[in-house]
């Protein structure tokens, strides 16, 4: 594929016209079931079943159906905690960091990406939940008055998640929102079906596209993105403080935060061009979301690629360079010890093989950029296994040492998350504009005035 | 009954046509005019001279509240504001009382330890106050009763066209005129939006409304009834009363005795519970233990401590066999308590009170399990400085 360089390239394809795209995003919603969209939701709600049946066997028998023992407390729930919570994060960081730096081809893949985020916060906050055992007493990590008169720790950085993780749920859910309202209510005025028309008039509050609210609308938006880009950044650093104030060899470590902000980074967008690869088929939707935004998250795949693999390289460099034994230790077992296995495939998923996308021809060619998405996820995965085991399965007390081996439940909730997710994110794509109406009108050709001045940006 | 008008309006197809007619429209006069877009034009705050908007104070003011608030808030529930539980100063109901919790060594207020909930409960208060502020205060929304609503230029300018929307509010605004104008600037489709019809609301949709209000009420009630006496009782809603353990009193079949709770092997002594040699036999006693606790000031303390919970209430506080017991069975002639203050006693070596305090002796009954070995010691020296104070010396004078 060639392009040129020499002029912007164009954000939507074909010289469509504004009725053009509210007809190509309206249409998931307006049709009737395809086949594509039936098959991957019976695919992702049989998933979820699976996932369903181990949580009961989970609530029925207790945290003992894992195969978490005495020296890996935190086993996979923590292991698929952490790697939910940094997958939502590239939609904040598509939805906002990049707003803020003004790309605009942002705009085809934005909405979705929100979503994404949505559903794997939720998917994340699952297992933490499921960890405590006894999830229908959460409402004890809360401040809040009880007949106890004891009220939580605002020194552990376990509760400094909590606020973390329901903060940024609740942003993102208000900024995808406040994003929606505009293509709500162009989606209330263009159904004839009654009860969607109810639906769409709650939703959109009755907006109805005045400039006198565009403008306070996109000052508000200019805000929220503001206010997201850092907190998407501190919520994989307290994340990543569960870890470091701990005093475990190979946790306590000043690197984690920006490492685990670039890991999230690179397996968030590694999900999302996962997912849009395939939703852009299913909805035709190819000259929305080109091959351009493809090629573009595949540099930003490669950038945070490099970022991990400089952490992992400084990690090995930091314990050497402190003379501390167990930290030695901890990284030499690593990479050499029993889960040598998980340290290797870690290392090829998320540094060796993202490093084709200095070809441009890698970066252009969609079967590619779709096994590199999901070898990255993989990857991604494998890090926070061998963060998370490595350094608990060698505790400081020999005899205490054990191997961790996943039972099936362990299998059936992880696999029961991918269910979970996918499922909100098919319903989505079906019941919800899966691109920003307003957003892509407003970046298509001869959509903004031609000379006139003013506050041009 | 005719409907009053709202406003007049009219499409325009390009994005620089709706730009000059908001041009023209502010320099004809008109106050009460709106442009609606499918997106944000750029420059149409401009062409429509809009002062930019206020929304940003909003934020930054919430934004401080929220962060004044964590710091007040982590500081009162880490019990730097009442460092006692119950204290009254602050005249708290009893559901606001929290106990001060010390941990990891780190002060009450532990400002570094507080920064990342700081930081978020600003981030959550400015978003969502900004929010709130976009919706209800600046755009006025919810407003799903406006009289722009399902007509055909509504449903334009959610897709594809350009309108403006001259109000009959406004002071100049005189139908005939403002409709010359929109057709001079060059809109199409232009028509009159009238106000929608009012109906006052009827007696029976207010009774259904309390209905609903009932039902709702009614079916939280069940709901909550349900959850907090019977679901939460349910396996695995046990509150942990029913595990898979034994309790040492259950019958166990594993076992010969069937007793869960198993003797202890032959032979085996408690941590600190040496079984005494001398059992029975005073003499040997006297003769082979020595005193290996030093006299001295903290020795004399305890033992004087030690005297005075377990043996003054018999002995008396000067070992003159009158204590409060002693009294009691004198008056009744049941049998008389020692002093210390006799030869037999006064020449009588330390490991004989050892025995006493074993053995027991008489009615007194061993105190082997209520005094501690280094105890018993230090509590024979405080009565052998009950006995001097009675017998001194001349030599002790000087």
């Amino acid at each position: 594929m060639s392009v040129d360089f020499t002029k912007p390239a164009p954000l939507v394809e074909g010289g469509v016209s504004l009725k053009d795209i509210d007809d190509v995003i309206a249409a998931p919603m307006e049709k009737p079931n395809n086949k594509g969209f039936l098959l991957a939701l019976s695919i992702s709600l049989s998933l979820l079943g699976i996932g369903v049946i181990s949580v009961a066997k989970l609530l029925y028998d207790g945290v003992g159906v894992w195969g978490n023992n005495n020296p890996v407390n935190w086993g996979w729930p923590i292991v698929n905690f952490v790697f939910w919570v940094g997958i939502g994060h590239a939609g904040t960081l598509i939805s906002a960091i990049l707003f803020l730096m003004r790309q605009t081809w942002r705009t085809g893949i934005a909405r979705f990406a929100e979503a994404m985020t949505i559903f794997a916060v939720i998917t994340a906050l699952l297992f933490p939940l499921l960890h405590t055992g006894r999830p229908w007493l959460a409402h004890y990590l809360l401040p809040y008055p009880n007949e106890r008169a004891m009220w939580v720790n605002f020194r552990s950085p376990l509760l400094w998640d909590v606020f973390a993780v329901s903060t940024y749920f609740t942003v993102s859910l208000v900024f995808w929102y406040v994003g929606l309202i505009p293509d709500f209510a162009s989606m209330r005025d263009r159904t004839t079906n009654k009860i969607k028309k109810f639906i769409y008039s709650v939703f959109s509050l009755g907006w109805r596209f005045s400039n006198r609210h565009w403008q306070h609308y996109e000052r508000a938006y200019l805000i929220l993105a503001g206010l997201c880009t850092p907190l998407v950044l501190s919520v994989h650093s307290i994340v990543s403080f569960d870890f470091a104030v701990s005093l475990i060899p190979g946790w306590h470590t000043t690197i984690f935060p920006p490492y685990f902000v670039a890991g999230a980074i690179f397996s968030g967008f590694a999900m999302v061009l996962t997912v849009l690869i395939v939703v852009r088929v299913i909805y035709k939707i190819e000259h929305i979301i080109t091959a351009l935004h493809l090629e573009r998250m595949a540099k930003i795949l490669m950038a945070t690629g490099l970022m991990v693999g400089y952490a992992y390289g400084m990690e090995f460099f930091i314990a050497a360079y402190s003379g501390v034994e167990p930290e030695q230790y901890v990284f030499i077992n690593r990479a050499f010890g029993p889960y040598s296995w998980a340290y290797w495939t870690m290392i090829i998923c998320n540094v060796i093989i993202p490093q084709i996308f200095w070809f441009k021809w890698a970066r252009y060619n969609i079967p590619i950029l779709f096994i590199v998405s999901i070898t990255t996820n993989i990857g991604m995965w494998f890090e926070r296994f061998v963060i998370t085991v490595t350094s608990l399965h060698r505790d400081f007390l020999p005899s205490s040492w054990a191997y961790f081996t996943p039972t099936i439940w362990d299998v059936g909730l992880y696999v029961g998350s991918f269910g979970f997710f996918f499922t909100g994110v098919i319903l989505f794509s079906r019941f919800m504009p899966v691109v920003s109406m307003a957003e892509v009108k407003m970046v298509a050709e001869g959509a903004q005035p031609s000379h006139h001045g003013g506050d041009h940006e | 009954m005719s409907r009053k008008l709202h406003s007049i309006v009219a499409l325009f197809d390009k994005p620089d046509d709706i730009i000059h007619a908001a041009e023209k429209t502010v320099s004809e006069g008109y106050k009460d005019f709106d442009v609606h877009t499918p997106y944000p034009v750029h420059g149409m705050d401009h062409a429509m001279h809009l002062e930019p908007t206020k929304l940003p104070y909003v934020t930054l003011c919430f934004g401080l509240f929220g962060l004044s608030f964590a710091v007040f808030f982590q500081w009162w529930v880490s019990g730097d504001a009442n460092t006692s539980i119950g204290a009254k100063n602050l005249f708290l109901p009893y559901w606001l009382e929290r106990y001060p919790f010390v941990i990891g060594g780190k002060p009450l207020f532990s400002l570094p330890a507080f920064v990342p909930v700081m930081f978020e409960l600003t981030v959550l208060f400015a978003a969502l106050s900004t929010v709130a502020a976009l919706i209800a205060v600046f755009c006025g929304l919810p407003a799903n009763a406006h009289p722009l609503h399902d007509t055909e230029y509504m449903k334009n300018v959610s897709s594809d066209r350009y309108g403006l929307c001259i109000e009959a509010s406004d002071d100049l605004f005189e139908e005939g005129k403002v409709k010359d104008f929109l057709q001079s600037l060059g809109g199409h489709s232009i028509a009159a939006i009238k106000q929608p019809y009012k109906r006052p609301p009827s007696f029976f949709s207010t009774l259904i409304f309390m209905g609903v209000l009932g039902g709702v009420a009614m079916g939280v009630g069940v709901k909550a009834y349900v959850i907090y006496n019977k679901i939460l009782y349910l396996p695995p809603f046990t509150w942990m009363e029913t595990q898979p353990k034994l309790n040492a009193q259950d019958t166990n079949d594993f076992f010969e005795n069937k007793s869960t709770m198993q003797d202890p092997v032959a032979g085996t002594v408690a941590r600190g519970f040496m079984p005494y040699e001398y059992q029975g036999d005073i003499a040997s006693a006297e003769a082979s233990l020595v005193n290996p606790v030093p006299v001295n000031q903290e020795t004399l303390t305890r033992g004087k401590l030690m005297y005075s919970v377990h043996c003054s209430a018999c002995h008396g506080d000067l070992a003159d066999g009158q204590g409060k017991v002693a009294l009691r069975t004198q008056e009744s002639g049941v049998w008389a308590i020692p002093g210390f203050h006799t030869d037999v006693l006064r020449k009588a070596g330390d490991g004989y009170f050892y025995h006493v305090i074993m053995d027991g002796k008489g009615k007194m009954s061993s105190y082997a399990k209520q005094i501690d070995e280094d105890d018993r010691w230090a509590l024979i020296h405080y009565i052998r400085v009950l006995q001097r104070a009675k017998d001194a010396k001349e030599t002790d004078l000087k």
